[in-house]
């Protein structure tokens, strides 16, 4: 698959690269993808692959095996997808090495097994060209499997910025440029001056994607108005939000769209250097860029005189180290320096004086994948989706308490509802809906009344929360909003840079305080303490991280005080699960005597005799929920 | 020249000049820890925190590395500066409560309550002698290693650094102790620095925040030592009853 590409020089070359990329997407043999990004390795999708791959040989069939990146469908990996030449491509989920070698045997004698198929795709449209990639020949059915138009995960959304992910082979050059991929980059070098391309930027009304919204187009503006012989792009990728993995999605499934928009954006700004921080815990990430890099090279599509202009352009890859902090722009160019990844003050910003004191453009990823996009269609053409202040779409990770967790992207504008209960397909049966956090660890939690807020930047600030980089945590009602409050404390306490002594010591202060009510230790006059403190740290902190940290403790004091109160009062925890504040109890009654959790207990906390209804020793108990889990009548009950 | 207006008085004030500066030079009084005009403008101590610009634009920021701006308007002593002022020096007294210099800023901005635990930790980080022995030293014999609620201050892996001079700039620009040694003496006078070692800021003599250890005066005393309070068995009691909540001042 990994043809090395000749130099392309001219839109001829890039045609050609085109057509060869369009033989190995839609070839003529039967082809069998497998989604290869972090989520599928994680749940054994190499394992997959090899048992495809060793079936295919023994078998002797010609099919094409490739790997792809991530559909997004993160709750069904590991995905692979069948695709029979003029036939709608399949998806199956949940593959392991036995359904794999029975799905070889079964394509070889016809059989499409539709008992493990979750989807089937007839055709496309990439947003990039306008076209639609076809997969069947006309539009089909295929008997017991929805087509992914009609399944909620997939109806809503508008794949704009992951629009090759899942399509394409990653570390594939042709297939990228089959999808439409580097002729803006060919359109901007020959037929566009720099102030147009930024003036298209701006038109589309596409504001950063990670989370703060600052215009691009104004940014861009900035650097490109400042006066230096030097002038940088870096392209922001240390994600470190727990749960939201769209940056590394991205980076591991579309690598040259977002060479591409950096492409463009120094060409638009004057920058000669462009740099991908990206954090040194994606190491499929890093693989991937540097092959891209790589390959781009090779092509001539970054280095010198870019498809015969005058502009050259080079990227390097700096990997950090995985401090949280370093996400904000300010500590990642002090980390890029070799100094410690601390914030410092703006003004000056970095877009005037940045990296080396240089003007220096900073775009998330994912802003940066978009570039493409308003290029080859105009800046009008973006601002069609979303909001009066919100144009375009959104990559989110939907994760928690929904049946679909998946990574999706959604045009803004769109309500929470919509979000949660359609596209995640609501919480699971037996639950109900609690509170969705967005945002990343320093977003708030919203609760069900608010649901119909939309997604954009406004709308969820007024709701107390924020958009941050866009992870969105769904919570049912078996979660502890104290305990939630605790967890993303411990997690911003630890990761504060420790520079701001707001930050530092307010932080730790307020996780003292939570960890006391959740223990049962809590007062009634430490609430107004903590909405003191985290006032407090928001107004004096110097950076994002401090600003935002308190959002989980504010919003979880703002809309759920019940809870905190009867922490406080009762000493007891409405969702039963602070520790301090529960006790495990075996009901008689149910309990049937098997001692299969006497078995499980490290604590060796149950007594009893075989047979006869066990006895757990409070004082003993920690509380693991081991047993609760192998107890098979269910007896064993937490109050 | 940039023009700004604080508190309502305008001034005119030289391009790369502060907001600090600039109130300081009306005569406007703003508390501040980590500044210090030799050194370079750190903002970490944020007590020196004013409001600027305009509603609804208007934020809280930290006057000494907030430069001069054409038509900047600044309020130092607004509403909204006073509160998160008095919170952040109830925040201070309770972590170091036993620092004269925090007791009385807390004491001049009205803090009249502390309803946090006292932590008697030695340093609030603010990093001027971090900042004294690279800037006026041009030494860098300490820094700051970890990050969040394990930051703290020390010289590269090792307790004394190669490089440290002891010229006991480092001591002398501490704004949180000032009872602690101040530095070494000729060895004709009888140094007594050791006796001003207060209990209020030292427990142990491993835990002092002093990187000159061994103490340059303490090893120029020579035998006293020995006896001196310093000795490293010797273990100091906290000033105040630890379970102390909520009735500091």
């Amino acid at each position: 698959m990994n043809v090395a590409p000749a130099r392309l020089a001219t839109l001829t070359h890039l045609r050609l690269a085109a057509a060869r990329g369009r033989r190995t997407l839609l070839p003529e043999q039967p082809k069998i993808l497998v989604g290869m990004g972090t989520c599928g390795l994680a749940t054994g999708a190499d394992e997959v692959f090899e048992a495809l791959r060793d079936e295919l040989q023994h078998r002797k069939l010609d099919y094409v095996l490739a790997a792809t990146g991530c559909i997004g469908w993160c709750g069904m990996e590991p995905l692979v997808d069948v695709q029979l030449p003029g036939q709608p491509r399949i998806t199956y989920g949940r593959m392991d090495t036995r359904k794999a070698r029975e799905l070889v045997r079964g394509l070889e004698r016809g059989d499409l097994q539709p008992k493990w198929a979750v989807g089937f795709l007839s055709g496309y449209e990439n947003p990039l060209t306008g076209k639609r990639l076809r997969y069947a020949r006309q539009t089909t059915r295929v008997d017991g499997v929805p087509r992914y138009q009609d399944l909620p995960l997939f109806r809503h959304q508008v794949r704009w910025a992951s629009r090759n992910c899942g399509i394409i082979d990653p570390r594939s050059l042709d297939e990228h440029i089959a999808r439409g991929g580097y002729f803006a980059l060919h359109r901007v070098l020959t037929a566009m001056q720099p102030h147009e391309v930024i003036a298209e930027v701006t038109r589309s009304e596409l504001r950063g994607r990670g989370g703060a919204g600052y215009p691009t187009g104004k940014k861009w503006e900035t650097v490109a108005n400042q006066r230096a012989t030097l002038k940088y792009v870096i392209c922001n990728a240390d994600e470190g939000d727990p749960g939201a993995y769209m940056n590394r999605t991205l980076l591991e499934s579309d690598p040259h769209s977002v060479l591409e928009g950096m492409c463009i954006g120094a060409y638009a700004m004057g920058a000669a250097e462009g740099i991908v921080y990206v954090r040194e815990e994606y190491p499929l990430a890093v693989t991937r860029m540097h092959e891209a890099i790589a390959q781009a090279e090779a092509a001539g599509l970054l280095g010198e005189k870019i498809f015969g202009s005058g502009f050259s352009f080079r990227i390097r890859i700096a990997k950090g180290a995985g401090a949280f902090v370093c996400g904000e722009e300010t500590a990642l160019i002090a980390s890029l320096e070799g100094r410690v990844g601390e914030p410092r003050q703006r003004p000056p910003f970095p877009a005037e004086r940045g990296l080396g004191g240089k003007p220096t453009c900073i775009n998330n990823v994912e802003t940066w994948a978009d570039i493409p996009l308003i290029v080859m269609r105009g800046g009008d053409w973006y601002a069609q989706l979303g909001t009066k202040s919100s144009k375009g779409t959104k990559t989110f990770c939907l994760v928690g308490a929904v049946k679909n967790t998946a990574l999706v992207e959604v045009p803004l504008g769109i309500t929470l509802r919509k979000v949660v209960e359609e596209i995640g397909g609501g919480v699971p049966e037996g639950r109900r809906f609690k509170a969705i956090q967005t945002g990343g660890p320093s977003g708030g939690c919203v609760t069900e009344s608010l649901l119909e807020t939309p997604v954009d930047y406004e709308g969820l600030t007024s709701a107390g929360t924020i958009m941050g980089s866009g992870g969105m945590i769904v919570m049912d009602d078996s979660t502890c909003m104290v305990d939630i409050a605790k967890f993303f404390l411990t997690f911003l306490a630890d990761e504060s840079c420790g520079k701001c002594f707001s930050c530092r010591e307010g932080l730790q202060r307020m996780q003292q305080i939570v960890t006391h009510i959740s223990q049962g230790q809590g007062r009634e006059e430490d609430l107004p303490l903590l909405e003191d403190l985290g006032w407090m740290v928001r107004e004096t902190s110097l950076c994002g991280l401090g600003q935002t940290a308190p959002n989980p403790v504010l919003s979880t004091l703002r809309y759920f005080r019940d809870e905190y109160l009867a922490h406080v009062r009762e000493k007891r925890c409405p969702a039963k699960v602070c520790r301090e504040l529960i006790a495990y109890r075996i009901e008689p009654t149910i309990c049937d005597g098997c001692g299969a959790c006497v078995r499980v207990c490290t604590a060796e906390a149950i007594l009893g005799e075989k047979k006869q209804a066990h006895v757990i020793e409070n004082a003993r108990c920690t509380k693991c929920g081991a047993c609760i889990e192998v107890c098979q009548p269910r007896a064993i009950l937490v109050e | 020249m940039p023009r700004i207006r604080i508190n309502g008085i305008e001034i005119e004030m030289e391009r790369g000049t502060t907001v600090l500066e600039a109130a300081r030079f009306l005569g406007i009084p703003i508390p501040t820890l980590c500044h210090d005009d030799g050194l370079k403008p750190y903002g970490a101590c944020r007590l020196c925190m004013v409001e600027a610009g305009l509603p609804p634009r208007h934020r809280l920021q930290s006057a000494c590395t907030l430069p001069v701006e054409e038509g900047l308007v600044v309020q130092t002593h607004s509403e909204r500066v006073e509160r998160a002022r008095r919170l952040l020096l109830e925040l201070y007294v309770a972590t170091c409560p036993q620092s004269k210099t925090i007791q009385d800023l807390a004491s001049r901005y009205g803090v009249r309550e502390v309803r946090l635990a006292p932590a008697f930790k030695d340093c609030i980080q603010c990093g001027k002698c971090v900042r004294i022995c690279a800037e006026q030293m041009k030494a860098g014999a300490i820094g700051f290693a970890h990050r969040g609620a394990r930051r703290d201050v020390r010289s590269p892996f090792r307790p004394q650094s190669e490089i440290c001079r002891r010229c006991g700039a480092c001591l002398y620009i501490c704004p949180v102790c000032e009872l602690r040694c101040q530095g070494a003496k000729p060895d004709t006078v009888l140094c007594s620095a050791c006796i001003n070692f207060s209990p209020a800021c030292l427990h142990y003599h491993d835990q002092a925040m002093c990187f000159l250890e061994p103490c340059a005066a303490c090893e120029l005393a020579g035998p006293l030592r020995l006896a001196g309070p310093l000795s490293k068995d010797r273990v100091w009691h906290k000033p105040l009853p630890p379970k102390l909540h909520g009735e500091l001042l």
